[in-house]
């Protein structure tokens, strides 16, 4: 291309119809939202409720936490399918680390709030950096490293809960997973405030930019002499810590800690952060994507209760509506392509 | 060309726009039988456009097209391959973790009545045609094991053996050594007398004098020459093609051009007895601050391995490296740059961000010096538009996504990335590959400028007038071992081609 044609293409790219083919991935799920809320706004009298909207909330509060460190990594091109099961262990070891009650049976080990949860944000550090190091030094696959971590995360599950229910939580993680301020729920007001943390992080600092452009071309960066490894590990430990977390309030939120207890996060927040259009090929998308992803999902789940529907055929519609995502994903990928030529 | 004989494809009018931008502005187009057609111009000049036209990946465009006096309309790739028209485009399109022989059989291996594959007679036919073609090697080996060059040539040899009778060849040298070059010349001397016709497009004037019957010559979209080859010279050509007095901007390097003194300044790289497996043996030399050390050799010779283990990216089986006297052993690229060591690999695609901003592709190599934790966009751009302004890229809009400029000012930009804070080492691979004459020259001037700055710059090319063009001292790679120095001593393409 001379640059004349160069200059004319730009031109081109900066009018409507290219714009929005490339802003096809922001755009499209958005117009999902919209269409499923005004679908069940209209279907059922008690959706569009204030009330209602609380809950919609509260229901995805710990999809959401979840979900902002793994935008980081699906940002990367990565994927950690461990995310669920650290939540899980995260959440029960700091059950495992607080007094419970005498008809609870675990072999715990009570210590002081403070101190358990700095023991289970620890621990779940530690499992985000095996993952890292496994997928950076080693060399495995992000999707089989975090596949076996899922593992080992269940296993050091069961082992400290053995087939038990615990209840009781530290204080501090009470008060946030379950009690509220104001009328708002202190989950959602985390939930918010890490997903701001991450877009920010992701938007304005130097780390953030290394995370777009390891995802948009892993050996650009590589070639511009940026440690793509350590970034990639970073992006994993933060993974597995808001994992963590998440999972530690969602334990208060549920009342209970036992095996078992996130496993449909894994989908969710998976779901939540493809559906709302950040490329699974990396370096397109952000927060914002899977804020409008975590609605998508929170409407849909919080809908379907309130219309007549057959509830086993609830997980059909939900499969559809993320296949259909998944190629959106991949064709706004392709027109953005397309549009860039 | 043949006199009174039928074109066997024949343009008429041929006008295509993009979105408004016309590529081509009416161009006639004649091919006959049994002809080598050479077609020249710069980057953008309109011959890949129609060449896409030709080959049936452009389908929308106005005028007449007739394969052999009948009008045809294609509608995809597939149709121009059933009229017997192939294109080897100019990167590789190979399978290179399957056999020789699957890639010369691609889509249309022999098979039993069962539908099993019958590997010997493959192998067999595959070797029989490569031998036409002078190559000679194992059908059964890893098509991904062989060296560029030859994997170049093999799909070449695809395509030419395919049976089509119009054959498009766009930059097929560029790879190639001059031996394989000149095997690539005699088969298709051979195909014309067997009645191919056959495009050939090329940056390297000479070749396409020396192969060619015809010579086509584009300019914005025009063809502004049609001339018989043997009538006609380089710097006819040149003229031309860039429109205004050509000579002094494309030296053939021919002549002798005396060397420099050798720089005395202080030594910034030193390389010592650097091995690689098969790659690279024994390897030693220094480069010194204000000084263009150039590395030339054929494709595969090592000079890739060479230059990824000065920024880190492969790791040598022995050998040491000092910068600026301090033994380094680079962990990774981040460590070699900390060290002062820039890289400009031969690949663009490689080392740009395609759908990112011209301004976030300049700032990502220095984003450390310029923000702690927090971006400054602002900065960023100031820092990119005085780059911009300094190369010269065109257009000059740094927030102007990268895939949108042309390949010599997305060169310009990966050259601008490392000048903000210069390093003290600049390694350069190909820098003009693929060029139009005046990008070329304006990549020329840069590192000459460079160069008065005092970094030390090394030139790694398989074209000896890249080479020649910019080094003011030359070593010769030949199979992975340096065999030859100048320095201070009149050299010549000749010679180096010698040398290697």
């Amino acid at each position: 291309m001379s640059s004349e044609t160069a200059l004319a293409a730009g031109r081109r790219a900066r009018g409507l119809a290219p714009f929005l083919r490339s802003q096809m991935r922001n755009i499209a799920p958005f117009l999902t939202l919209i269409f499923l809320t005004a679908f069940f706004a209209f279907a059922s009298p008690s959706f569009a409720t204030l009330d209602n909207l609380g809950n919609i909330l509260t229901q995805v509060s710990v999809t959401g936490i979840i979900a902002v460190g793994l935008t980081f990594v699906i940002l990367c091109a990565e994927i950690d399918l461990s995310i669920a099961a650290i939540a899980n262990v995260t959440g029960i070891a700091v059950a495992y680390f607080t007094l419970q009650e005498s008809y609870v049976n675990i072999a715990n080990v009570p210590l002081p709030g403070a101190v358990a949860i700095i023991l289970s944000i620890l621990l779940c550090a530690l499992l985000g950096l095996v993952n890292a190091l496994g997928l950076t030094a080693i060399g495995i696959p992000s999707f089989i490293m975090t596949l076996a971590m899922m593992q080992i995360a269940a296993g050091i599950s069961a082992l400290l809960v053995r087939g038990q229910i615990a209840y009781k939580v530290p204080s501090l993680i009470t008060t946030l997973g379950s009690g509220s301020i104001g009328g708002v729920p202190w989950i959602v007001i985390v939930a918010a405030i890490m997903l701001l943390g991450g877009h920010l992080v992701l938007t304005y600092t130097r780390f953030g930019r290394y995370v777009y452009m390891v995802g948009g071309n892993r050996e650009a960066a590589e070639y511009s002499g940026l440690n793509v490894k350590l970034i990639l590990g970073a992006v994993m430990v933060i993974s597995a810590v808001c994992s963590g977390i998440g999972g530690m309030l969602g334990v208060a939120h549920f009342g209970s800690a036992q095996q078992n207890e996130f496993d449909t996060y894994l989908l969710d927040s998976i779901a939540a952060v493809v559906v709302g259009g950040t490329s699974l090929f990396g370096g397109r998308g952000g927060i914002g994507n899977t804020i409008v992803g975590l609605f998508v999902l929170g409407v849909l789940n919080n809908g379907l209760d309130h219309v007549n529907i057959d509830s086993f055929l609830k997980i059909l519609i939900r499969g559809l509506i993320l296949l259909a995502a998944l190629v959106i994903n991949v064709y706004a990928q392709r027109l953005r392509e397309k549009a860039a030529e | 060309m043949p006199e009174g004989q039928q074109p066997i494809l024949e343009l008429q009018g041929i006008t295509k726009s993009f979105g408004g931008v016309e590529a081509l502005r009416g161009v006639d187009f004649a091919l006959y039988p049994g002809e080598i057609h050479g077609l020249v111009g710069e980057n953008g000049a309109g011959k890949s456009t129609l060449m896409k036209i030709i080959a049936g990946v452009h389908t929308e465009f106005s005028g007449r097209f007739l394969v052999d006096g009948k009008e045809m309309h294609f509608r995809s790739a597939r149709d121009a391959h059933a009229a017997g028209i192939a294109m080897v485009h100019q990167e590789l399109s190979v399978a290179p973790d399957l056999t020789v022989a699957e890639n010369v059989f691609l889509g249309n291996q022999p098979t039993n009545r069962l539908g099993l594959v019958q590997w010997r007679r493959m192998a067999r036919e595959a070797g029989e045609q490569l031998a036409r073609f002078g190559i000679d090697v194992d059908p059964m080996s890893r098509l991904g094991d062989l060296p560029i060059g030859l994997q170049q040539l093999i799909e070449i040899a695809r395509v030419l053996f395919s049976g089509a009778r119009i054959v498009i060849l766009d930059e097929p040298t560029s790879a190639l050594s001059p031996p394989e070059v000149e095997r690539l010349f005699a088969t298709l001397r051979r195909l014309r007398q067997e009645g191919t016709a056959i495009v050939f497009i090329s940056h390297f004037i000479e070749d396409i004098l020396r192969v060619s019957d015809t010579v086509t010559v584009f300019r914005n979209g025009r063809k502004v020459a049609e001339t018989a080859s043997a009538a006609t010279s380089k710097g006819a050509l040149i003229e031309a093609m860039i429109g205004r007095g050509g000579e002094a901007l494309e030296h053939s390097y021919t002549d002798d051009l005396m060397l420099p003194q050798p720089s005395d300044r202080k030594v910034v790289l030193k390389v010592d007895q650097l091995s690689l497996s098969r790659s690279l043996q024994d390897i030693s030399f220094e480069a010194r601050a204000g000084e263009v050390l150039g590395i030339y050799g054929f494709m595969g010779c090592g000079q890739q391995e060479l230059s990824r283990i000065l920024f880190g990216k492969l790791k040598p089986d022995g050998g040491t490296l000092a910068v600026e006297g301090t033994p380094k052993s680079f962990a990774s690229t981040a460590a070699a740059r900390r060290a002062g060591v820039a890289l400009v690999p031969e690949s663009r695609r490689d080392m740009l961000f395609h759908q990112e901003p011209v301004y976030k592709n300049i700032s990502i190599s220095i984003l450390d010096r310029i923000s702690a934790l927090l971006l400054k966009p602002a900065r960023e751009r100031d820092i990119a538009k005085r780059q911009v302004e300094q190369l010269q890229i065109r257009p000059p809009v740094v927030g102007l996504d990268l895939g949108m400029l042309s390949g010599g000012n997305q060169q310009k930009v990966a050259l601008a990335k490392w000048l903000t804070y210069p390093p003290k080492l600049l390694v350069l691979c190909e820098p003009t590959r693929g060029m139009d004459v005046g990008a070329k020259n304006d990549v020329i001037n840069i590192v000459r400028d460079l160069r008065a700055r005092g970094l030390a710059i090394i030139v790694l090319s398989t074209e000896p007038e890249t080479v020649l063009s910019l080094a003011d001292r030359i070593l010769v790679l030949k199979r992975g071992a340096l065999v030859r120095e100048f320095k201070n001593e009149p050299v010549s393409k000749d010679r180096l081609l010698e040398a290697a």
